[in-house]
């Protein structure tokens, strides 16, 4: 069984999670569609720490995970207003 | 082939058997072609463009060793049966090209036809099933919707009970649908390919690419840097990785796929059975053992581990199906890295670079593909114009928002 930990819920078994998708920036409204479409469509993919959306999905809690993809190690879980609140700045 | 066997046995004993497939030689400085990847994507086309077009300055580079990739993982599954023109043309031209396979390359693909049947377990699956199967009759593809007394006769030991989550109500019915030997695929097209003067280079793994322009002007291996002409990516679950390495981005994640076979047992399943409600697959091999499979794993993984919950969640479905198979032990579990796109659909063709191809995105139904994506990829690098069959999966189709949409048929990794 592998574990994760949620930021609200503790350590819980990966099968009560959902990924949610890679953490990418937002296009802002009005933005070109080709810029929608690479936020859609086209993914960083490589075998490295990436940041995802992850669910626990019992509760619906949305968080981010920091996780390898070549190894599978979780090596930060946080919650998303950590990173919203990032974003939101200028 | 009776007499080449006679042939091989009298032979003298006191020397080694040929070889067929020569040692990985050394790296020339240049190549007219250099192909990175030796699944059978890239050793197909290498062999196309030696054979067809006469283009036999051609290096075959792998990180590991000949279809030892998805090629070498997959469940031999071969169909026509999708959902949209584009990919029942596309797939119907590589079912053409698997029935005479083993005569083209004098090497037996063990192409078997195995009635291929996908259940239908709700009336909403049962739609798109009749939506398919007239798609596939107007394309010319042999393929209709059946009831479940027919399921029945063609696999008797289907349990037809409607005492479960998902009764069977009918199915597509696929006569040509069925299996060829995945690793002899790959063998045939190397082998052949290296009769014609085709390198292949095992143990040599691409670590980057030289951009000048709008140009790649070299490769970056671990054995050295080669200068090429023409460079056509094949990696599969690394397409993304190569891709990088050109300056491209892909609408690929990289997601396992996961499958197994039980212990060998007498002949008991005939045909092809795959059910998308319950996301899994089985037939059996001509060893005998039941070949099965699932979805891919529910999160992107760059790994080949495998894992129980695949085997729990897989055992639970198929025992709804085969209640038998409680008796049956499994035998060997495996996984694989699959280049996962969103529409269900290859990338193929052109890129923004001139002299750089790419086929990739061949997720979980890639290995049925492999003679035309050799075919079509070899005319696409020769006479650098992308074939109209192709022409579908170019990979700037998601920036245009013109995406394939084979989703419905292609969701149980068959
Ligand atoms: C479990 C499983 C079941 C499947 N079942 C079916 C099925 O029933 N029917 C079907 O049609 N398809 C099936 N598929 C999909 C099919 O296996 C693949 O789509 C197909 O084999 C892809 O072939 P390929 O030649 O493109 O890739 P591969 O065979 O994966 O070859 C790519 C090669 O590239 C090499 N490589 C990677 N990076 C580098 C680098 N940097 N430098 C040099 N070389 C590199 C790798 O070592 C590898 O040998 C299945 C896949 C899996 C995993």
């Amino acid at each position: 069984m592998k574990i994760m930990t949620c930021p609200l819920n503790g350590p819980r078994n990966i099968s009560e999670f959902s990924y949610g998708g890679e953490v990418r920036a937002r296009p802002r409204p009005g933005a070109d569609p080709a810029v929608v479409a690479d936020y859609l469509f086209h993914k960083t993919n490589q075998p490295d720490v990436v940041r995802e959306w992850w669910c626990h999905v019992p509760t619906s809690y949305w968080f981010i995970a920091e996780r390898h993809l070549a190894t599978d190690q979780i090596l930060r879980t946080y919650p998303a207003a950590e990173y919203l609140d990032q974003e939101a700045q200028p | 082939m009776p007499l080449a066997l006679l042939k091989a046995g009298f032979r003298d004993r006191s020397k080694p058997p040929p070889r067929e497939l020569p040692a990985t030689p050394e790296l020339k400085k240049s190549y007219d072609v250099v192909i990175i990847g030796a699944g059978g994507h890239g050793l197909a086309a290498a062999y196309n463009l030696a054979k067809t077009w006469g283009i036999k300055s051609v290096a075959v580079l792998d990180k590991g060793y000949i279809g030892g990739g998805n090629t070498a993982r997959n469940t031999a599954i071969v169909r026509a049966n999708y959902l949209t023109p584009e990919g029942v043309a596309f797939y119907k031209e590589s079912m053409g090209l698997f029935e005479t396979l083993s005569q083209e390359l004098d090497f037996n693909v063990m192409y078997t036809r195995k009635n291929h049947l996908t259940l239908g377990h709700t009336d909403a699956a049962m739609r798109t099933m009749r939506w398919r199967a007239e798609v596939n009759k107007h394309l010319g593809v042999a393929s209709e919707v059946i009831d479940a007394k027919q399921v029945a006769e063609i696999e008797p030991r289907l349990n037809m009970s409607d005492a479960v989550r998902y009764p069977i109500l009918g199915a597509l019915y696929h006569p040509v649908g069925g299996t060829a030997r995945h690793d002899a695929v790959a063998w045939g097209y190397a082998i052949r390919a290296a009769q014609m003067g085709v390198e292949i280079h095992q143990l040599t793994e691409v670590t980057g690419l030289e951009v000048t322009g709008d140009k790649v002007t070299a490769v970056h291996t671990n054995r050295g840097t080669v200068q090429a002409g023409r460079v056509l990516q094949a990696v599969a679950g690394a397409s993304s990785h190569v891709a990088k390495m050109a300056g491209l981005r892909l609408a690929i994640r990289t997601i396992p796929l996961q499958a197994c076979v039980s212990q060998p047992v007498k002949p008991i399943i005939n045909a092809v059975v795959v059910s998308g409600s319950l996301h899994c697959y089985i037939w059996q091999s001509q060893r005998g053992e039941l070949v099965m499979g699932g979805a891919v794993d529910p999160y992107p993984l760059w790994s080949t581990r495998s894992s129980l919950e695949f085997k729990e969640g897989l055992m639970g479905h198929m025992l709804e199906l085969f209640p038998f198979l409680s008796e049956v032990r499994m035998m060997r579990q495996w996984a694989g890295m699959s280049d996962m796109t969103p529409d269900f659909a290859p990338i193929m063709g052109k890129t923004h670079l001139a002299n750089y191809y790419i086929d990739a995105g061949w997720g979980t139904y890639g290995f049925k593909a492999t003679p035309v994506s050799g075919k079509r990829m070899a005319e696409c690098v020769a006479t650098d114009t992308t074939p109209d069959i192709i022409k579908p999966f170019r990979h700037d189709r998601f920036t245009r928002f013109e995406q394939v949409g084979e989703a419905g048929a292609a969701s149980v990794g068959s």
